[in-house]
């Protein structure tokens, strides 16, 4: 096809596609605009129901926490699955030993990364712990606070280098942090089954809205929901960073 | 609409040019965090704190640190392939 005929060919098509882009813009609903009847109904019956004084977390982990029982496990299967598939495989061997791999560091390393790295852990630690707790009373969650607290863990890598990592995060300990917050979210789901007859329905009472211990079963599904992303992210990024750093292939 | 809403808007679609022109791998995974910051500030304007919160967490920190490992993970091979049969002696010049 000679360059002529392919840029009118473009011509064309470009000139069709954004006729029709024009077309579905035009028809889009008002900046803000919004239609939906079930979000402005919880957002009524919320804080009476559930106690709960954020709408989004008493919908991921009461009202819809069947829903949020399947993402839990999508991440939960997918790192495992990842797991497996970046082990140490046939043909690959561990490259430099523990020692020699700790000095390994990065390009650009220095001691200012490392002090500030140093100062940020505690902080980020507090806000993962906040998320976590007060998922039912201020924007964050389970899923939130479990990355920010995954990521207090890769601060630790930045400023200690990566056997400092997993000495403070040994393997065996970021599977098992991993299993039980997911378990521990199942055990929330079944406490309703056991205690209030329906699966995932909020078997605690509400409490008074506003306090730390409030909102019934959420603050616990928040937890364990935290547990498990934290677990699941650290044990994503060990995998990646074994990889990486560690194993090396013919 | 808001002036700040605009704002970040327009920031947006500078920022995502951005990270297409960025040509280096490097730079093009600090140019997505710094999107993804944007878009948190965007939903957090709009009124959705809690995607904010997930948007700032999965995009300015998982999403690039998978991407520098990756980098990583290229780069030694990369160098292995350089050096030739001996990948163990790699590193040992820490």
């Amino acid at each position: 096809m000679s360059e002529r005929a392919r840029l009118v060919m473009f011509l064309a098509g470009g000139a069709g596609l954004a006729a029709l882009l024009g077309w579905a813009l035009a028809g889009l609903p008002a900046f803000g605009a919004f239609n939906g009847a079930y979000a402005l109904l919880i957002n009524h019956v919320v804080v009476a129901q559930r106690a709960a004084t954020d709408a989004v977390t008493a919908v991921n982990f009461d009202y819809r926490g069947l829903d949020t029982f399947g993402e839990e496990f999508i991440l939960f299967t997918s790192v495992i699955g990842l797991a497996v598939l970046l082990r140490e495989q046939r043909g690959e061997h561990t490259g430099p030993s523990a020692q020699t791999s700790d000095e390994h560091r990065f390009q650009g390393s220095s001691q200012a990364l490392r002090g500030l790295t140093l100062a940020l852990i505690g902080p980020i630690v507090v806000l993962a712990l906040y998320l976590d707790s007060h998922g039912a009373l201020t924007p964050g969650g389970g899923f939130q606070g479990g990355v920010v607290g995954a990521a207090a863990l890769l601060m630790v890598f930045l400023g200690g280098g990566y056997m400092m990592m997993r000495r403070v995060s040994p393997h065996g300990m970021v599977e098992l942090a991993e299993a039980s917050g997911a378990a521990g979210y199942g055990l929330v789901g079944l406490g309703g089954l056991v205690f209030a007859g329906v699966f995932f329905k909020n078997f605690l009472g509400g409490g008074t809205p506003g306090q730390l211990v409030s909102a019934g079963t959420i603050p616990f599904s928040s937890m364990a929901v935290g547990l498990e992303v934290t677990g699941a992210f650290v044990l994503l990024w060990t995998e990646f960073l074994d990889q990486a750093l560690m194993v090396s292939g013919e | 609409m808001k002036a700040i809403q605009i704002g970040l808007f327009v920031l947006l679609a500078l920022g995502g040019l951005g990270v297409v022109l960025v040509r280096d791998p490097l730079r093009q995974a600090l140019m997505v965090g710094v999107y993804g910051l944007l878009l948190a500030l965007l939903f957090f304007v709009i009124g959705a704190p809690d995607v904010a919160l997930s948007q700032i967490v999965v995009s300015t920190v998982a999403v690039p640190v998978m991407i520098l490992v990756t980098l990583a993970k290229v780069r030694s091979q990369e160098a292995g392939d350089r050096e030739g049969e001996d990948p163990g002696s790699r590193g040992s010049g820490g």
